[in-house]
């Protein structure tokens, strides 16, 4: 094995192995944590895959912001279940199964895929990423209109969150 | 040298783990860590897709920041939902939350 597989697969098992402990674990700030391990290894990933302002996006998004205010909302919702009782529903089996089937039916589908084992082209030399990815977001005839829409979304949904638990005296 | 496929089983394999907790955990944090569990292996998909397609073309990286916000909208609303339920009902267990069951 080449060096960039072993750091691949190196970092792929941490990414799996605290996904799992995320949605096993009892203690539902250990789960926020390890989703924050998770996060870090997806970055790495990006990062494999030479997409670095990707990756520095994940970091200061999903770990700056998401994860922590998981972990507020974790620790404001805490009083009812404190780590006694089930943390997993009767039908528990039943959702295992469904993501057995799904990970066997996704593997199955892009194994018949004839782009299944590509190899990763030559990035051309002189190609700045960040700044073809800047172009894209604003260019009239690219993604400006999603990227708009986008902004909208999130404006909307955080008025919206702020309206909802918000508390009339 | 990677192969696309790596990617592709691994991020398989974390929607898969995100499945499972979205339909078993009982807590609604929770579940909505294992939303976004799955959209972070969308996301390894969209940027391993770009990589190994056209690298020129950004379609995939601008696809992966367009679900970034929407991740982050989610997240705010949902935890505001669950933040808003827990004062009402004092709890945060999804199948006890059943107001608009009847």
């Amino acid at each position: 094995m080449e060096i960039g597989q072993l750091v691949f697969a190196a970092t792929g098992l941490v990414v799996l192995g605290s996904a799992v402990v995320v949605v096993t674990t009892r203690n539902l700030v250990h789960a926020a944590l390890w989703l924050v391990v998770t996060l870090f290894g997806v970055a790495a990933l990006y990062a494999i895959l030479d997409a670095g302002f990707l990756a520095i996006v994940q970091v200061v998004i999903y770990i700056g912001a998401i994860a922590i205010l998981f972990i507020f909302a974790v620790m404001l919702t805490r009083k009812e279940l404190r780590d006694q009782g089930a943390q997993l529903n009767r039908g528990w089996w039943l959702g295992a199964l469904v993501a057995v089937l799904t990970f066997a039916g996704l593997a199955l589908m892009v194994r018949g895929w004839s782009g299944f084992s590509t190899l990763p082209k030559a990035i051309p030399a002189g190609f700045d990423a960040v700044g073809a990815l800047g172009n894209a977001l604003v260019a009239p005839d690219a993604f400006v209109l999603p990227f708009e829409v986008a902004s909208v979304l999130l404006l909307a949904a955080l008025i919206g969150a702020v309206y909802i638990a918000f508390t009339r005296k | 040298m990677i192969p696309l496929s790596w990617f592709l089983l691994l991020s398989a394999a974390l929607f898969s783990i995100g499945l499972f907790g979205v339909l078993s955990r009982r807590n609604a944090v929770a579940i909505l860590l294992g939303v976004e569990l799955m959209l972070n292996a969308v996301n390894i998909n969209l940027v391993s897709f770009w990589r190994y397609g056209t690298v020129t073309t950004m379609s995939g990286q601008v696809f992966a920041i367009i679900v970034f916000a929407v991740a982050a909208a989610e997240v705010a609303v949902g935890l505001a939902l669950v933040l808003s339920v827990y004062r009402q009902r004092n709890t945060v267990i999804a199948e006890e939350i059943d107001m608009m069951k009847w």
